[in-house]
C-alpha cells in the first residue's frame, strides 16, 4: 500500500499531476451547476414581479 | 431521399436547442464518468511500469489527453465562431461561449502535468520551449477570447469580436502539434502519430485512449451543461424561459 502511494519516488509528481487533475474537474462542474442555479433564481424572480405588477393593474 | 435530410438549422434555435441539451448531458456525463473510472484504473493497476521512467511516466495519462482536448476544444470552438459569423446563428456564439472555459481548464492542465512532468525528467518545471511556449500561448488565446467577450456589454458585438480572436488564433493549433518536428525541443516527439502510428505499449495507449474519450465526454456534458446557463441568461426576456418548467416553481 505505502509502496504504491510511494510511486516509484515519484509520487510528489504524479499524485500533483492527478490532484490537480481531478480537483479542476470536480470544481468545473460545480461551478457550472452554480451558474445554472443563479440564472434560475433570478428569472423566477423577475417572472413573479411581472406577474404581480401585472395583477395589481388589474385591479 | 429529400425527406430524410435533417434541417439542421432547427436545432440552431436556442429554445430548441436547450432542452436538447439538457436530455444529452446525463448521457455524456455517464460515459465520462464511467470511462474515466476505468481508465484511472488502467492507468494505476494494469498499465505496467515504464523501463525508463519508472512510475513516473503515469503522468501521460492525464497529460496527453487533457493537452488532446485543449487542442481539440480550440478547433471547435473556432469552428462553431466561423459558423456564427457566416450564417449568423446565435446558438453558434453560444456554444463558442460555453466551452472557452473548459478548454482554458484542460490547457492549464496539460500545462499544470506537464511540469509535474518536466521535473523529475528533464530537472526544471518550466523551460522556454516550442511546445510549452505554443500550449502557454494556447491558454493566453482562451482567456483573451472570454476577456474579450466580457468586456464588451452588446453580446452581438461581444460574439463577432470573440469569433474573430478564435479563428486567428486557430493559427496557434497546427503550430503546437508540429513544435516537436520543426524546432529540437526538449518535449518528446508525438507518441501517438497518425502518420507512424503508436510508438507506446498496446496497455499504455489502450488506458490513454480509454482516458481521452473520458475526458472529451467530461467536455461535451460540462459545456451542454455550461451552454444552457448561457442561452438562459441571453434569452431572460422571452415567452419561452418564462414558461419553463424550472422557472415556474
Amino acid at each position: 500500500m505505502a509502496e504504491f502511494f510511494d510511486m516509484g519516488g515519484y509520487a510528489l509528481y504524479v499524485w500533483g499531476s492527478f490532484g490537480m487533475t481531478a480537483l479542476l474537474m470536480i470544481v468545473e462542474p460545480m461551478l457550472v451547476r452554480g451558474r445554472r442555479r443563479s440564472i434560475l433564481k433570478r428569472i423566477s424572480r423577475m417572472v413573479r414581479i411581472k406577474t404581480e405588477v401585472r395583477n395589481e393593474g388589474q385591479t | 431521399m429529400n425527406s430524410r435530410l435533417i434541417n439542421w438549422f432547427k436545432f440552431s434555435s436556442p429554445a430548441t436547442f436547450y432542452p436538447l441539451a439538457g436530455r444529452l448531458v446525463p448521457w455524456f456525463g455517464g460515459a465520462a464518468a464511467v470511462l474515466i473510472a476505468v481508465g484511472l484504473y488502467m492507468s494505476f493497476f494494469v498499465a505496467p511500469t515504464d523501463y525508463k521512467q519508472g512510475e513516473g511516466y503515469r503522468i501521460i495519462f492525464v497529460h496527453v489527453p487533457s493537452a488532446w482536448m485543449s487542442m481539440f476544444i480550440y478547433v471547435v470552438m473556432a469552428v462553431w465562431s466561423g459558423l456564427g459569423l457566416v450564417f449568423n446563428t446565435r446558438l453558434s456564439a453560444m456554444m463558442a461561449n460555453a466551452l472557452a472555459p473548459t478548454g482554458a481548464m484542460f490547457t492549464f492542465v496539460a500545462l499544470w502535468t506537464g511540469a509535474f512532468w518536466g521535473k523529475p525528467m528533464w530537472g526544471a518545471w518550466w523551460v522556454w520551449d516550442a511546445r510549452l511556449t505554443s500550449e502557454l500561448i494556447l491558454l493566453f488565446l482562451y482567456i483573451g477570447f472570454m476577456a474579450l467577450q466580457g468586456a464588451i456589454d452588446d453580446p452581438r458585438r461581444a460574439d463577432r469580436a470573440g469569433a474573430i480572436l478564435a479563428l486567428v488564433g486557430v493559427v496557434n493549433i497546427p503550430i503546437i502539434y508540429y513544435s516537436v518536428t520543426w524546432w529540437n525541443t526538449l518535449h518528446q516527439g508525438a507518441s501517438v502519430s497518425v502518420t507512424k502510428g503508436s510508438s507506446m505499449g498496446v496497455i499504455m495507449l489502450v488506458t490513454m485512449l480509454i482516458m481521452a474519450f473520458g475526458f472529451w465526454a467530461y467536455s461535451i456534458a460540462v459545456a451542454l451543461a455550461r451552454v444552457r446557463s448561457v442561452i438562459l441568461e441571453r434569452e431572460r426576456d422571452t415567452t419561452w424561459v418564462a414558461e419553463l418548467a424550472e422557472v415556474r416553481r
